[in-house]
């Protein structure tokens, strides 16, 4: 039955009822008017002896059962109308509940699919990742921040895997080029072993997926298979798409099948749009990854059998380690490491919830945010139960007219309660349409060129139980206390309480202050985190990088497509290239460069001064840059000289170190004409070095880390230059819209077939902060609302304060008291619930920062200029908002005053 | 202080078999409404037993949810219209079962007070 026909029936029967009680009551009357009696005195004793019509009604209607449901009908009619009638009230109340609610829900919806959903692959529980235990001696290229395991080691454990695992795959992520000319087009590519579908359980949507007998050695171009939004993207999700080819990087790839569309990767945060089996690499690249073992670039995983534990599966794994490592030693392996590659051991690790760069760069920050949010709920609920409080003196007496009416405390209780549910439960339905928009507006913000985040964000049985929970906790919180309160007075008391005015006593008056101190508190530490974070932002982007970032282009330019060079003729041609940009009108500099600073990528190498050995040698970071490299980045070279033409492949090799290089390696203060030695890897023997410049010093990988030793090489004497791409960096003061039209001329007049792509250099650094940024944004904006609210609440309180005293300053006055006294008596109020508010804030933002000292840069946690500054804002705010109702108490005409009621 | 209600339920509670009995009994002779009821138990116990409404309406509902009496809008003698209760053939069968359940509580209990009072006797 429908609610409505529910309801229906349910009024007829209250109808039917009414009627029959009055039938009964006609009745009795007339038998007593045939008895004699007047139709008045008849109606009377009727009704005398029917007794208390309405509570007859109530318990018969009790018998119809959902007596309950009812009576909470009434209590949420009521509630409501109470709250259309004060909608001032309910506005704010529902505002700032929707407002915490939302933000808490928008955070904990990005932890949920960021941290605790479970891949969308058939029993994600059983799947986890293979790697090493410990990665001391590892060298080679590690091609990215998941890659674990060479393709030689993948193929060995595929062929003899432990006991405990019933299946395993490997993987590894790529960016495929899908444009068949000019510029870059994206794709996110995948590198999948022949078993990858068939074990996670992924279905194709149509067409088919790769099965073992796709991955073979030699195998080519066998296919692709294309994830569900790239099809709906670039093929609008015709079926036809079987069997169409698609630009890969140059090639020609068949398209064979689809995946369903809630399958998006084992990365969270990423997703995918075309997988290649992992033997088309050596087809597609140049360079074939399959039997090199000191390429590290696979992701392993493997499903547990049922019945097996991790515990087992490590034990196994570390049993069978030595025989694979020994199995696959690579020839070039260096050799003072071949004894930590040989002791390796794998470990397996759950990856139930896939593998993320996101998780690990964002689940603390989230977490504190998170708390960060839960603070402002809480400050807000502070508010509401504060007004509350307010409203439920307001209504004193009529609380204690039903209480001497017989209402029941619980009863009433309960009406209040609804009431505060009422307003929690739209503020909490506001707010999970806030937090979609946010979440979804957080993960925009955490998006850059290069890098679009993707995260699930439907929301989910633990968002929905989540922002549930935050609803009836706040309720409780903000409802609870002001509802026992008023319902626990003497109502006698109260009736009479009404009436002339005492001061409110201290102990009633009590709790009101306690919420405004506790406000005050946590919105010092709120602005304390949010001034640390902005602060540390600051500093980050105001760090000395050693470099000038303003003004640079980066140009990447991809010479593989069709040119068909030679090795021996990359350099050559690239140093072409160079020349012909330098010759572009309004560039100043021009340089390759192959780790761009700050990018994260890295070469460290262990390097030692001749006559030493390598027992005495230190890690040095290693890159390779073009002659103007400095000039470009405008690096003061402080002694020798710059890369020339004298460099070349023939001529010995020469490098340009920094200041650090020369301290840490105890080199003379102008090292230029010293050498030293550095150690042989898995693509050069063990060289030997002269310098001839000096730098200073800059940062290298990340902003985050100090100036450390680094050795440049010259890339033209870069014999072994595989790359297919070179990454140039051109500083000009022409506008960006015009030289990358100028470059993308020069660049097709030395050869129409290389692709580019462009970006400032400053955009990637900042793309690098994004991090900080969010943090710094969202706690600062935190850390304002927490403030605001907090002020609004100690106006609310100062303002009651004042009512409540309005007797008290009348007498005060009228014994000779000034208005000046007055204020001060009503500003003393304030400014001892600031003091004791500041001083517990301060005491708990010291507690709680420690939990964010990871995340700063350049200050500590406790640094006291922050401190001082956020006692400080927040006081002049305060006292600011106490000064108006000091002013209206000061203003009082003593004479009403008085009288006033 | 203690609602009303739960007062009402207690005596309810206290008088719910045998209230039900008497209602089912006093319908055994025709339909009647409310009052009739009342009324007519009133006046065959001899004025000693006093229905009280608090616990006669809810009794009639509750023993039409159960299905025991079924009601009608009717006119009265007196042309009044009230709602009139029937005993329904399951309200006959549980009569029935009530009347011999209360014939052996009421044996039972004479068994117990007799040979007290022949003792008492001198």
């Amino acid at each position: 039955m429908s609610l409505r026909g529910w309801l229906f029936r349910r009024r007829q029967r209250e109808a039917e009822l009414g009627e029959e009680v009055r039938a009964h009551l006609r009745m009795a009357a007339q038998e007593r008017i045939e008895q004699g009696e007047t139709a008045d005195q008849a109606r009377i004793a009727a009704a005398r002896e029917f007794g208390n019509v309405t509570l007859v009604e109530e318990v018969t209607r009790d018998m119809w059962g959902w007596g309950w449901l009812e009576t909470l009908l009434q209590d949420l009619r009521y509630g409501a109308r109470m709250l259309r009638r004060n909608p001032g009230f309910t506005l704010v109340a529902v505002l700032s509940l929707a407002l915490g609610i939302g933000a808490n829900a928008a955070i904990f919806q990005l932890l949920d699919s960021v941290r605790m959903r479970t891949l969308p692959v058939s029993h994600p529980q059983q799947l986890t990742e293979l790697r090493l235990a410990d990665t001391k001696g590892l060298r080679g290229s590690v091609q990215s921040g998941y890659s674990v395991l060479t393709n030689p080691i993948w193929e060995r454990i595929r062929g003899h895997h432990p006991q405990a695992f019933s299946d395993m795959f490997a993987w590894a992520e790529d960016d495929f080029n899908t444009a068949p000319l000019g510029e870059v087009r994206h794709a996110q590519g995948l590198w999948v072993s022949g078993d990858f579908f068939r074990v996670l359980g992924v279905q194709p949507a149509i067409g088919r997926v790769f099965t073992g007998t796709d991955d073979h050695k030699g195998c080519g171009l066998p296919g692709a298979v294309v994830s569900y939004s790239f099809w709906q993207r670039e093929f609008g999700g015709d079926r036809s798409v079987i069997g169409r080819k698609i630009t890969l990087d140059y090639h020609p790839v068949v398209i064979i099948g689809v995946t369903p569309a809630t399958f998006t990767g084992l990365d969270v945060g990423q997703s995918f749009d075309v997988a290649l089996p992992l033997c088309s690499q050596a087809t597609l690249d140049p360079y074939s990854f399959l039997d090199d073992g000191t390429i590290w670039w696979l992701s392993v995983m493997a499903r547990l059998r049922p019945g097996s534990s991790i515990t087992e599966a490590t034990a196994q794994l570390s049993a069978s380690s030595t025989g694979i490592f020994e199995a696959t030693l690579p020839k070039n392996y260096p050799r003072e490491n071949v004894k930590d590659y040989l002791q390796f051991k794998l470990a397996a690790f759950p990856a139930g919830t896939g593998i993320s760069w996101l998780r690990q760069q964002y689940e603390d920050p989230l977490w504190i945010l998170l708390a960060t949010a839960g603070l402002v709920l809480l400050i807000a609920c502070a508010n509401l139960a504060n007004l509350m409080l307010a409203r439920a003196s307001a209504r004193e007496r009529e609380i204690a007219v039903r209480l001497a009416l017989g209402a029941s405390r619980s009863r009433l209780i309960r009406q209040l309660m609804v009431e505060s549910l009422l307003v929690a439960a739209v503020g909490a339905g506001l707010g999970l349409l806030l937090a979609g928009a946010l979440s979804r507006f957080m993960v925009a913000f955490m998006s850059t060129q290069g890098n679009t985040v993707f995260l699930d964000l439907h929301p989910d049985w633990r968002v929905l139980g989540f922002t549930i929970g935050a609803a009836v906790l706040t309720c409780l919180l903000f409802g609870l206390t002001p509802a026992w309160r008023t319902t626990h007075i003497a109502p006698g008391a109260a009736m009479k309480a009404g009436g002339r005015g005492l001061t409110a006593t201290r102990e009633r008056f009590g709790l009101r202050r306690a919420l405004v101190a506790t406000q005050v508190a946590l919105s010092v530490t709120l602005l304390v985190g949010g001034l640390l974070f902005s602060h540390s932002l600051h500093n980050l982007m105001t760090v000395n990088t050693g470099f000038r970032q303003d003004g640079i282009l980066i140009v990447w330019a991809d010479i593989s497509n069709r040119l068909n060079l030679p090795v021996k003729r990359r350099v050559p041609f690239k140093l072409e290239l160079l020349e012909r940009l330098r010759a572009i009108p309004g560039v100043d500099a021009v340089a390759d460069v192959r780790y761009l600073p700050l990018s994260g990528g890295a070469t460290s190498n262990v390097v030692w001064k001749e006559g030493s050995d390598q027992s005495h040698g230190i890690d040095a970071n290693f890159n390779w840059v073009s002659r103007d490299y400095f000039k470009t980045l405008e690096t003061p070279l402080l002694a020798g000289r710059d890369f020339d033409t004298r460099d070349m492949p023939t001529s010995p090799p020469v490098a340009v170190v920094n200041q650090a290089f020369a301290r840490r390696l105890g080199l003379a203060p102008n090292p230029v004409g010293e050498r030293f030695r550095r150690q042989a890897t898995p693509s050069d023997p063990e060289t030997d070095f002269e310098i001839v410049g000096l730098v200073a010093d800059t940062k290298y990988r990340n902003l985050r880390q100090d100036f450390g030793p680094i050795a440049y090489l010259a890339t033209s004497q870069d014999t072994r230059f595989t790359n297919w791409w070179v990454q140039i960096l051109i500083r000009s003061n022409v506008p960006v819209g015009n030289l990358t039209s100028r470059v993308r001329q020069a660049v097709a007049e030395v050869n129409p077939e290389i692709s580019t792509e462009f970006q400032m250099f400053k955009t990637t650094i900042r793309d690098g902060l994004l991090r900080e940024r969010l943090m710094a944004t969202l706690s600062g904006f935190f850390g304002f609302l927490a403030a605001l609210l907090a002020t609004i609440g100690l106006y609310g309180v100062m303002s009651y304060l004042v009512v409540q005293r309005t007797n008290e300053i009348g007498i005060r006055m009228t014994l000779g008291a000034d208005r000046g006294e007055i204020r001060k008596l009503i500003m003393s109020e304030a400014a001892l619930l600031l003091a004791w508010g500041l001083g517990l804030g301060i005491m708990l933002a010291l507690a709680a920062g420690r939990a964010a000292r990871a995340l700063l840069f350049g200050l500590q946690p406790y640094d006291p200029g922050t401190y001082a500054l956020a006692a400080a804002l927040l006081a002049a705010v305060a006292l600011a908002a106490s000064y108006l109702p000091a002013r209206r108490a000061a203003r009082l005409d003593p004479m009403v005053a008085l009288r006033y009621e | 202080m203690k609602p009303k209600t739960q007062r009402y339920q207690n005596r309810i509670e206290l008088l719910q078999g045998t209230l039900d009995m008497l209602i089912l009994q006093t319908l055994q002779w025709g339909p009647q409404h409310g009052y009739g009821i009342s009324q007519s138990i009133r006046g065959r116990s001899g004025k000693v037993l006093q229905v009280e409404t608090g616990s006669l309406y809810p009794a009639l509902h509750r023993l039409e949810k159960q299905g025991w009496v079924a009601s009608q809008w009717k006119q009265t003698e007196s042309n009044q219209r009230a709602k009139f209760y029937r005993l329904t053939a399951a309200g006959k069968k549980q009569l029935l079962s009530e009347q011999a359940r209360w014939a052996q509580i009421v044996n039972a209990i004479a068994g117990i007070m007799s040979p007290v009072l022949r003792e008492g006797q001198p």
